[in-house]
């Protein structure tokens, strides 16, 4: 699934990054746990969290991952927006819940081989 | 590399963790070493800034591995083997709130390295040795 179509399906607001569209991602990882996420180890990665914090964005850097969602309208602020372009890292905001978002792409097919 | 690590700033913590894979990188290693070093940095990194008031770090790179070494003149660790247990965790309400302190901080470095050392010495600091093979 490419990163259009998680744009599309959760209906987002894309922050940064939004040359990183056409990426492929094959994996998703839903946590408000940074150590959590630091402990997966798929690749092309989307992460979704409900946590808004410059640690988001250091945590997705170390680990390759491609694409962050904040889950229930949650929003970057200027410093992580700035550290994510810096890094290569597409940021976007939905208004669905964790669950909601997470059921979406599921059923969708992402992260389900 | 050298590394000094602040000791009130989690906010920007993660800095030298960041520049040397950036470093790692730049010296065309191995995707899967890279990823290995820089979360077990990271984390031993975030773990400084928590719990030793920040402190110093340095990486020697050979041609068949990386060590980071990060020593603190923090409180100590009472008791390594307790601090080891996934989910055993000492860290503050403000931590958690970052996304760190839930007790996974060492288990997930240990995961990464391939040789974990730990010495610490209570009112004198820790040092905290990581081997990562290339």
């Amino acid at each position: 699934m490419k990163l259009k179509d998680i744009i599309r399906y959760v209906e987002a607001t894309v922050y940064v990054c939004d040359e990183l569209a056409e990426e492929e991602i094959i994996s998703a990882c839903g946590a408000d746990l940074m150590s959590d996420v630091l402990a997966f180890s798929k690749e092309r990665v989307v992460l979704l969290t409900g946590l808004v914090n410059l640690q988001v964005i250091r945590t997705a850097e170390m680990m390759e991952i491609k694409a962050i969602l904040f889950v229930r309208g949650k929003e970057p602020t200027r410093e992580m927006k700035s550290l994510a372009e810096e890094k290569s890292i597409l940021l976007m905001s939905t208004k669905y819940s964790m669950y909601f978002s997470c059921g979406i792409l599921y059923q969708k097919g992402l992260g389900r081989l | 590399m050298h590394y000094e690590v602040a000791g009130d700033d989690l906010v920007w913590a993660g800095a030298a963790a960041s520049d040397l894979k950036n470093e790692l990188k730049r010296l065309g290693i191995c995707p899967e070493v890279i990823r290995k070093t820089a979360v077990a940095m990271y984390e031993a990194e975030i773990n400084m800034v928590i719990h030793a008031d920040g402190g110093s770090i340095d990486v020697d790179i050979s041609p068949d591995s990386i060590l980071v070494t990060l020593k603190d003149n923090g409180v100590g660790i009472p008791d390594i083997e307790k601090a080891m247990i996934e989910g055993y965790s000492t860290a503050s309400e403000e931590v958690r709130d970052m996304g760190f302190g839930a007790g996974m901080g060492l288990p997930n470095i240990k995961r990464c390295a391939d040789v974990l050392k730990i010495t610490s010495e209570i009112g004198v600091g820790t040092t905290v040795e990581i081997q990562v093979n290339i």
